[in-house]
């Protein structure tokens, strides 16, 4: 479809559903049904199987006509891991089923992976899950689940067989938040809030139909869930000196009394590395174009927690005494925000919570191998685990 | 502050750029063997002229710069990106990137009549010139119309015309001077596959091929084509480093084992990868923002390219130098070709805190 004809797509569609005159949800659902939502999807699933480079153009449309959106930011787990991840996997009835609310918001998503005894080492976790009938038991914690508290459904790996080695016992559910089993406890950070939680499953039952993909495929799926975390996370698309650069760049224009050339010099070096992932990021796009995202991602997200852990550093030493205070809201108080925002609150805030950056979605050695390993070709590491049952490794 | 649609700037090889890669590359690996490249630091130089003819006339690539209408190859930065990879990644000691970017970028500027035909020259490989400045230089500096000396020019020694700014009272003039009537001393250089050489000569003794009117812009033209290109030659040679060096340590084994399944290194190979997959897009948007013609953009794009790609490529070079170990440091393997290119490089129009410092009063900061 050419540019020109998707436009007047989207100019027919605004004719037709008034954005000041229909009320929100009803307008993101006809939007979804008229293949607006997101173009690369297939049809019938909220998109026109366009190449992704042209979702920006629809986006813009839909904002310059003043319509509703869908709150992006506070459904990035739903949007960036689980609805791919969902389209890649899923069955015809799964994928009507989800995609649907997930996009307009009516449904939010939280990611159930990490546990307290599998960070790094994501495939040995211990949650386990036995079929009973048409549905699954599930037990187990999970950990460093963000926005929990207010999700709705959560994709989940939980272990099926601990008589294989690890990769091959695990399955990938979608787990219903408000099921009776389910308890979710806030877990403080150290920026004081408590943006991620502890998750506690007891006796959960998932129906069968609920299952994303092959009991015994959940590592397979759950890397398709990963290569797309680490994009959302480090190859999202936005303007020269957008983002976190752009918020130290105007600590540097407002904050003339501090300037030294040696702070100038490293935030120049922060602006050209921003820039150049950001052009990264663009050529990963224009490779992409269609289809799922590759290792190549993780070297996106390298780069991305690298230079927003030492941009937040700089803004902190431009600031200069402001440095000093954590005032902005809540201050160390302990909150559950309605979302995550790397670049939200203040200083002091966005510093400590760029250190999440390079461990959240693959620590940034584990995606150092993950690169080294499937992008270049080196050998894995050694491992002492691999080739034995789960159930024998030791722990 | 400005800011250019990415979206125009096709960061990825279409299909005639691939085309013409592969062209250049088996080209380079049949005539461009580091066994007869490295010859050039003992004194012989003489695969130089005889690569340089296949490319410029069998290959037909010197006149991709030069319009259609100039009797060159109309074609854009964005080829020239691609042959600069090319032949960053096999340290070619050719003039490509001093005659065909460089000089010629001063010439399309606003050539005179003279100017017209030294393009076409220029463009059918049947002549090779040389903007005469120093190789670190990011500004126009114009010689009084008197005998002088400039010294550490690049592409020098194999042109047989060399292009001079001259200062006069109308302003910038650029005067092409035949080389038979300058004195070429050939300087020992840290890279020899681009050497420099001192230049003596008369500025008056030359025909005018940018009037004074231009002469300025044509300057400051060539040194940002350069600067903006170079980038490119910085990205082959990285990849060169990276790839080698990951080859040699999926093979060398220590301990017992491939030295490649070490996590100490396999995690700087990785950071490697990742500042070469960077670097190929910051180059090769450079490429592209000069193409579409945007000077402030084009400035904007080079001044990051150059910033990172200079680095980039040291780091990649002398990693290669370190991974390698013992083999690394010897004049039998090929790993010191790049690393003396990479630091020349680096050194060459503008070093990256200069284009930090730039790119800073461009952007606000």
């Amino acid at each position: 479809m050419k540019p020109e004809d998707l436009t007047a797509r989207v100019e027919e569609f605004l004719a037709a559903h008034d954005p000041a005159a229909t009320p929100p949800g009803e307008f993101l659902h006809a939007r979804y049904r008229a293949g607006l939502a997101w173009v690369a999807f297939p049809e019938g699933y909220g998109g026109l199987g366009l190449p992704r480079a042209m979702q920006p153009q629809v986006d813009k449309l839909f904002a310059a006509a003043g319509a509703p959106d869908n709150n992006p930011r506070r459904n990035g787990i739903g949007l960036g891991m689980a609805a791919p991840t969902i389209l890649a996997y899923g069955t015809p009835e799964q994928k009507s089923r989800f995609l649907e609310p997930l996009w307009c918001g009516d449904e939010i998503w939280c990611q159930l992976f990490s546990e307290p005894g599998a960070g790094s080492d994501l495939a040995g976790l211990a949650t386990r899950a036995v079929l009973d009938g048409d549905e699954w038991v599930v037990n187990g914690q999970k950990v460093w689940t963000s926005g929990a508290h207010n999700a709705d459904f959560a994709i989940l790996v939980a272990r099926t067989d601990p008589d294989v080695p690890k990769h091959r016992g695990l399955t990938y559910f979608l787990c219903n938040m408000h099921d009776p089993g389910v308890e979710v406890r806030p877990l403080r950070q150290i920026t004081g809030e408590a943006e991620f939680n502890e998750v506690f499953l007891t006796d959960v039952r998932i129906p069968d139909a609920h299952r994303l993909g092959a009991v015994g495929q959940g590592w397979e799926v759950a890397n398709a869930t990963l290569n797309n975390e680490r994009v959302a996370i480090g190859g999202a698309a936005m303007p020269r000196e957008g983002g976190m650069l752009g918020l130290v760049a105007e600590s540097w224009r407002t904050h003339p009394d501090n300037h030294t050339p040696e702070l100038r010099d490293r935030l120049l070096k922060l602006w050209v590395e921003s820039e150049v992932a950001r052009l990264t990021g663009t050529r990963l796009r224009q490779k992409l174009a269609v289809g799922q995202p590759g290792p190549e991602g993780s070297a996106m997200k390298l780069t991305f927690a690298k230079v927003n852990q030492q941009l937040t550093g700089l803004d902190l030493e431009l600031r200069g005494e402001e440095g000093l205070r954590y005032e902005d809201g809540d201050g160390w108080a302990m909150v559950r925000p309605e979302h995550v925002d790397f670049g939200g609150r203040d200083a002091v805030y966005r510093y400590l919570r760029a250190k999440g950056n390079s461990i959240e979605g693959g620590t940034s050695e584990i995606l150092r191998n993950i690169v080294a390993e499937r992008v270049l070709g080196l050998p894995g590491e050694h491992r002492v685990d691999k080739d034995v049952s789960w159930k024998e490794i030791p722990r | 502050m400005s800011t250019v649609p990415t979206s125009e700037v096709e960061l990825l090889d279409n299909e005639l750029d691939a085309d013409l890669r592969a062209t250049v590359r088996s080209f380079l690996s049949e005539r461009c063997e580091p066994a007869e490249v490295v010859k050039a630091y003992d004194g012989d130089s003489s695969l130089a002229p005889v690569l340089w003819k296949g490319l410029s006339v069998e290959l037909g690539l010197a006149g991709l710069l030069v319009p259609e209408s100039y009797g060159g190859a109309g074609a854009s930065a964005r080829e020239a990106a691609v042959v600069l990879e090319e032949l960053g990644r096999s340290v070619a000691p050719v003039p490509f990137l001093t005659s065909a970017v460089v000089a010629t970028s001063a010439l399309l500027v606003a050539p005179t009549e003279k100017g017209v035909e030294l393009l076409g020259g220029l463009a059918a490989g049947e002549r090779t010139a040389a903007l005469v400045v120093p190789l670190t230089a990011t500004t126009t500096q114009p010689l009084e119309p008197e005998e002088v000396t400039v010294r550490s020019v690049a592409g020098a020694l194999e042109a047989d015309t060399l292009l001079v700014p001259v200062a006069t009272p109308a302003g910038t003039e650029v005067r092409a001077v035949p080389a038979g009537q300058a004195t070429i001393t050939p300087v020992s250089s840290l890279d020899m596959t681009r050497q420099l050489a001192d230049v003596r000569l008369d500025p008056a003794a030359g025909e005018i091929v940018v009037s004074a009117e231009h002469g300025a812009d044509a300057v400051r033209s060539a040194l940002l084509a350069g600067a903006a290109l170079m980038a490119s030659e910085q990205v082959g040679v990285a990849q060169w480093c990276l790839t080698a060096t990951v080859e040699y340590l999926k093979v060398r084994r220590q301990f017992g084992r491939i030295v490649g399944g070490y996590q100490a290194l396999k995690h700087r190979l990785a950071d490697l990868y990742t500042g070469v997959e960077g670097a190929g897009a910051a180059a090769r948007y450079a490429a592209g923002a000069l193409a579409l013609g945007n000077e402030e953009e084009a400035q904007i794009a080079t001044h990051v390219a150059a910033a990172y790609c200079g680095d980039l490529a040291v780091t990649a070079a002398e990693e290669a130098v370190q991974l390698h170990g013992g083999i690394g440091m010897t004049w039998e393997h090929p790993a010191h070709l790049y690393l003396k290119r990479a630091k020349a490089d680096q050194i060459a129009f503008g070093l990256p805190g200069l284009h930090r410092d730039r790119l800073g009063a461009l952007v606000d900061l």
